[in-house]
């Protein structure tokens, strides 16, 4: 009697979990797509601030190598994203993480045209304090535009830090961490395809991008 | 078995008098977590409300099937796979809004409001019931994390409903409202600590509000009687 009845609800309870699992299945299977597009939307939606559009005709997110440089780009493995018009390469678009946020990791997302100037720099992610960290955020002040069209030689580099250690980038009030940091990082994916040159551009595509789980 | 609760009285505790956040205090995660503006406040409230929904719903038809010994691990299953099931909705519908949620629609699987709405009420009443009661109060706890998630978003950035677009489409950019660019704000409303003051003030201002109409209709009748007593598991 009593082996009946644990195994009745050890029945029960295996029934119930198999037709979870079975819906969320399904469901997956169903949006799946839809999901993966919503990503690739975002992304390029993100490119196309950053990038000059009418200068490319290639996708850059189909086109994209890992790269492993940790010291530079503060990740183990970081994609990078080549823009080409026709074979002539026209940008390249990093994705460092910058290690020494305030409070914890920021995401980057750095374009740096093929005369090493930079295009744009947008911040992904990132757990800044609210009203005072996250004025990184276009959305919420212009800071982050200051860094278009500057490069390893404009403002040079022992210029490159936030005005409170003698460098040229703005700091905010009350939060000179953040910046300080991102000034620094930026700098580094500076120094990374200044190094890397033309290699960049001609190390084999990966995998759509499209394919791959972005958290 | 007593008399099973009327409609009325279910949406009334569910949405005032037994307010799982302001009474009984249960999803304390959520509702400080993602409360720092109205638009994030209302769409948690609202993956909650499907959620409880159909959690209450599924545990009341199953709830001759279950022996005791085993519901709360059903429990736990129905509401972990409609939690999974909304936050894929979300992504493939709401990707903007997802963004900014993501991490605690997840979380909602261990709101303990859930789990004790599926153990107090479903799991005893029928499925009409147990949906009435699982909107009302996902309809309450909604209430309460846009009114705080409005509160905060205004003290600190003097906007209401901003970016609400994210949310609920072009339409609903009339909806913002803003005090101008140049409000300086107070910073405090948006970190963690503002939360907890605002929660504080909210309660409070409740139970000022029971204390008036207490007084009003004091003497003339009798409070009416006691519902149920409904089984209000630990917060966990």
């Amino acid at each position: 009697m009593k082996t009946k009845s644990i195994l009745l609800a050890g029945f029960v309870l295996g029934a119930f979990a198999v037709t979870g699992v079975t819906l969320v299945a399904l469901t997956h299977k169903a949006v799946d797509g839809r999901i993966a597009d919503n990503q690739y939307q975002a992304m390029k939606r993100k490119l196309d601030t950053i990038l000059p559009a009418q200068r490319i005709d290639n996708d850059p997110l189909q086109d994209s190598v890992q790269v492993s440089a940790r010291d530079y780009l503060g990740a183990e493995t970081t994609q990078v994203y080549r823009a080409r018009k026709g074979e002539d390469p026209v940008a390249v678009v990093l994705e460092p993480v910058v290690p020494d946020g305030y409070a914890g990791p920021i995401k980057l997302l750095v374009s740096v045209m093929h005369d090493g100037t930079i295009g744009g720099v947008r911040v992904i992610s990132h757990h800044e304090t609210p009203g005072l960290g996250d004025k990184i955020e276009e959305t919420k002040s212009a800071w982050v535009l200051e860094f278009n069209g500057k490069s390893l030689h404009n403002p040079p580099l022992e210029k490159w830090g936030v005005k409170r250690d003698g460098g040229e980038f703005d700091q905010f009030t009350g939060a000179t961490i953040t910046p300080r940091s991102i000034v620094n990082a930026v700098k580094n994916a500076l120094i990374y395809v200044d190094q890397e040159g033309e290699a960049l551009f001609k190390a084999k595509p990966a995998a759509p991008a499209q394919a791959q789980e972005r958290t | 078995m007593s008399a099973p609760p009327s409609y009325r009285s279910i949406v009334g505790e569910g949405i005032w008098s037994n307010n799982q956040m302001l009474v009984a205090l249960l999803g304390l995660c959520p509702l400080l977590a993602t409360t720092t503006s109205a638009t994030n406040g209302l769409g948690m409230g609202l993956a909650t409300t499907a959620v409880i929904a159909c959690s209450n719903g599924t545990v009341s038809l199953v709830r001759n099937l279950v022996r005791p010994e085993i519901r709360i691990p059903v429990f736990v299953l129905v509401i972990a796979s409609f939690v999974t099931l909304v936050e894929l909705i979300m992504q493939a519908y709401f990707y903007e809004m997802y963004l900014v949620l993501g991490l605690f629609i997840s979380l909602i699987v261990v709101n303990c409001m859930i789990i004790g709405r599926a153990e107090a009420f479903a799991s005893k009443n029928r499925v009409d019931r147990a949906l009435v009661d699982g909107l009302a109060v996902g309809l309450g706890a909604t209430l309460v994390l846009t009114t705080l998630g409005a509160l905060r978003e205004f003290v600190a950035q003097g906007t209401i409903f901003y970016q609400a677009d994210l949310l609920l489409g072009e339409a609903a950019k009339g909806l913002t409202i803003s005090l101008g660019e140049d409000y300086q704000g107070a910073l405090i409303a948006i970190l963690p600590p503002g939360a907890f003051i605002g929660l504080g003030l909210m309660i409070a201002l409740k139970n000022s509000i029971d204390k008036l109409v207490k007084g009003l209709k004091a003497a003339p009748k009798p409070a009416p009687a006691a519902p149920a007593p409904s089984v209000e598991t630990a917060a966990t």
